[in-house]
């Protein structure tokens, strides 16, 4: 390989590796600003939802469309304006959403399956 | 007030025993009577004395009861005992000593057993549970006021859970005579007063007829459905006072013979059977319509007849949760014609209500069925509604309403629906069962799915936690008997749930507390059943009065308590977070997960510490989900050998 090459994949390894830990640090402060701004209250520490809040991981919805039901709820879920959760933190909360990872099949849960 | 015979006697005795006092010591002196003796000739001295004054002269004399005769207290015993009623949860009241010491000795602590409490609001709340699994209701005793005032929460749950608990409070009613200070501060004019809004009846008997009256009167309408809590104001003078002479004979105690149950009119039963027959979709919805078991085979009955799904809201265990008819709440938009049996909210079954922060901050209804819905309710509180407290909820226009109790009137309604059945009909009715096999399927499918979900989260989740508890238990004879503090219903989703001990609902008023003490009370009936007893306890619930766990301890009551431990009171963490929303503020947590005054942390309680220095076996906190199957296999030997067993468990908020 020549070393334009390996030049090349160095700078392509170190943007991934970057962009990998953007994104993780963002879902670190996501997770803190779910805890924070009671998300977690209804829809339980890793968004699995219940009797109280819906399911939002894994595979949340897209950010733009849960911003806008977040915004403007006026059912079951109380809204969040602005004033009280700010765009960054939503896009930090929807960032861990995001790095949730997919939930085991429940077929292969023997307890679920007595 | 009592008879001014007795109460006159009571009063009297000490005077008595002062007249009694001075009689002897005048003997002493030389009476008139003496003195002419003195003058009569003298008997030969050498005679022998009798046997009895030999006895009399050279042995300690026989001690007499300071108060004579048969205690009014030990009558009570009497009556109480002709109805077979096997505990007595209390806690210890001087206004009520007289009859407890007649219950221990006169009627040897059996039928009833009294069981030592540490709250009144437990003592109701073990006789509530114990009904629930047993049938028979328990007998509890308190001081009419501070007790009463205890007890109150207790008896409110048992009254809107259509439970009968028989409550007696004592009362000193005679001001002129009563101890002064601490008595009279725990006597009043009327005590029932504190709770006739919410008990079937009361009474003050003023004789010990009148005592042995109400108490089998109050027995006979607590266990006439609708079901409720009676109250009898329990005089301490009639108790302590001697029973009147009815020559020479007790008072006679009536006979016990239960009323039988109403039943919903031959008219509209024929009507409802009528429409159910032709409906398209039938739906049925149950809260506390089986009594007994014979109520859950009955509506297996009537479902399968129909092929009727069935939605059980739980409040008694209705319908198997294995039946393929069983059905989610969210089935009820599909019926064209609803069956409502003894449904505590009719409104809320087919309305919806948002708590949205809408309409000026009162919220936004809506309705859950289709126009035209046809819907039938058969229901014994209509027969026992009170004004003040608003347990009879919204008001639901019904089309055919039936004021009877369902399990009484489901022979003549299958009967009615057998008839009614044209048999052009019969091939859809069959198809509608194969539709509900489908659709159960599906539902138990998507319900394993979302339990799936953070199967492997800590704090350990709800799901998780109902599965690996059914783990545990599902080889034994098991009765769930509390589910507190909300782990989103996943016993009932998920346990396979057919007997009708599975199951035992809820508190009935929503009262914060009810968990802990019903759950002893239900594992005390179940114990003498030889079942296996397992509760669902939550953190907030345990608090209010803990004392119950040593209850359990002292009498060796097995029970399994796996704590959904949120460390929240997390209904209201909800309430204020939703709150703050509508009101644009962000919610100030004080440190803690939840908003300030709603979180159970810093310190966290270590409620396995707590039920271990009360007699428990315990475990805890557990906090990795790995780490719970195997407690909990610990926990359920120490149960089987009859000791009860906690394991205190950080779960997920719901």
């Amino acid at each position: 390989m020549s070393n334009d090459g390996m030049r090349f994949i160095l700078v392509l390894a170190a943007f991934v590796y970057s962009q990998a830990a953007s994104a993780a640090g963002l879902a670190e402060k996501g997770k803190a600003a779910f805890v924070q701004h009671g998300c977690w209250q209804c829809h339980g520490y890793l968004g699995q939802g219940g009797i109280a809040g819906k399911k939002l991981a894994p595979n949340p919805m897209p950010l733009e469309a849960m911003s806008a039901f977040v915004r403007n709820s006026s059912g079951a879920m109380p809204p969040y304006q602005k004033a009280i959760l700010s765009d960054a933190d939503l896009a930090d909360i929807h960032a861990y959403l995001q790095s949730l990872p997919k939930a085991p099949d429940a077929k292969s849960i023997p307890l679920l399956n007595p | 007030m009592a008879h001014p015979g007795p109460r006159a006697d009571r009063r009297k005795f000490l005077t008595g025993v002062v007249a009694a006092g001075a009689a002897t010591a005048a003997s002493t002196m030389t009476p008139p009577a003496a003195r002419a003796a003195e003058t009569a000739p003298r008997a030969p001295s050498a005679l022998r004395p009798s046997m009895q004054i030999a006895a009399a002269e050279t042995q300690t004399p026989r001690e007499l009861a300071r108060v004579p005769g048969i205690p009014g207290s030990d009558f009570m015993v009497d009556v109480i005992k002709t109805l077979d009623i096997k505990y007595l949860p209390a806690n210890c009241a001087s206004s009520y000593r007289a009859i407890h010491e007649s219950l221990i000795n006169y009627g040897a602590n059996k039928m009833p057993e009294f069981l030592s409490c540490m709250h009144e609001e437990s003592a109701v709340g073990m006789a509530h549970g114990y009904f629930k699994v047993a049938g028979k209701p328990l007998l509890t005793l308190c001081h009419g006021t501070v007790g009463l005032q205890h007890a109150t929460m207790g008896i409110y749950n048992a009254w809107c859970d259509r439970v009968p608990v028989i409550v007696m409070g004592g009362n000193d009613m005679d001001a002129a005579h009563r101890p002064p200070g601490v008595p009279t501060f725990h006597s009043a004019q009327d005590i029932n007063a504190l709770v006739r809004d919410f008990t079937k009846w009361d009474d003050t008997p003023v004789s010990l007829e009148h005592f042995a009256q109400s108490f089998v009167r109050a027995y006979k309408i607590a266990m006439t459905p609708p079901y409720g809590p009676v109250m009898i104001s329990l005089d301490a003078g009639l108790q302590q006072e001697p029973m009147k002479e009815h020559g020479g004979e007790k008072p006679a105690i009536p006979r016990y013979v239960p009323t039988a149950p109403p039943q919903g009119d031959s008219g509209a039963v024929k009507e409802a059977a009528r429409l159910l027959a032709g409906a398209q979709n039938p739906l049925i919805v149950a809260d506390r319509a089986a009594r007994t078991a014979n109520g859950v085979t009955l509506l297996v009955q009537l479902a399968e007849l129909l092929q009727a799904r069935v939605i059980d809201t739980g409040g008694r265990m209705n319908f198997p949760k294995t039946h393929y008819l069983s059905a989610p709440p969210s089935a009820i938009g599909s019926g064209d014609v609803i069956l409502g049996l003894e449904l505590s909210d009719f409104w809320g079954v087919v309305n919806s209500w948002t708590d949205n922060g809408m309409n000026g901050g009162i919220g936004t209804n809506g309705t859950r069925i289709k126009n035209g819905t046809k819907l039938i309710s058969i229901s014994s509180v209509e027969l026992n509604t009170k004004a003040n407290y608003q347990d009879f909820q919204r008001f639901q226009v019904v089309d055919v309403p039936m004021a009877g109790d369902a399990e009484a009137t489901l022979p003549a309604l299958i009967e009615a629906v057998k008839q009614a059945i044209a048999n052009d009909r019969k091939a859809a009715i069959e198809k509608r069962g194969e539709a509900a096999k489908k659709a159960y399927a599906e539902g138990r499918a998507r319900t394993r799915e979302a339990a799936a979900l953070a199967w492997d989260a800590s704090p350990v989740s709800t799901a998780r936690l109902c599965m690996e508890t059914y783990n545990a238990v599902k080889h034994l004879d098991w009765s769930l008997v509390v589910s507190e503090g909300n782990v989103s219903n996943w016993p009932n989703r998920l346990w396979p749930m057919q007997k009708h001990y599975h199951w035992l609902g809820r508190s009935g008023g929503y009262g914060v507390g009810y968990g802990a003490p019903a759950s002893v009370g239900a594992a005390l009936a179940n114990r003498d059943l030889g079942r296996f007893s397992v509760s669902i306890q939550s953190d907030g619930d345990l608090m209010y009065a803990p004392g119950v766990l040593w209850t359990a301890a002292k009498h060796k009551i097995p029970l399994l308590a796996v704590m959904h431990n949120n460390r929240a009171w997390h209904q209201e963490v909800m309430h204020v977070q939703r709150l703050s929303n509508f009101r644009n503020r962000v919610a100030n947590l004080g440190g803690d997960l939840g908003p300030v005054g709603t979180s159970i942390q810093n310190p966290d309680i270590e409620y396995h510490k707590l039920a271990e220095s009360m007699g428990w076996w315990a475990k805890g906190p557990i906090k990795d989900p790995a780490q719970l199957g195997p407690a909990l296999k610990e926990a359920v030997k120490v149960v089987q050998a009859g000791q009860p067993a906690l394991l205190n468990v950080w779960t997920q908020p719901r």
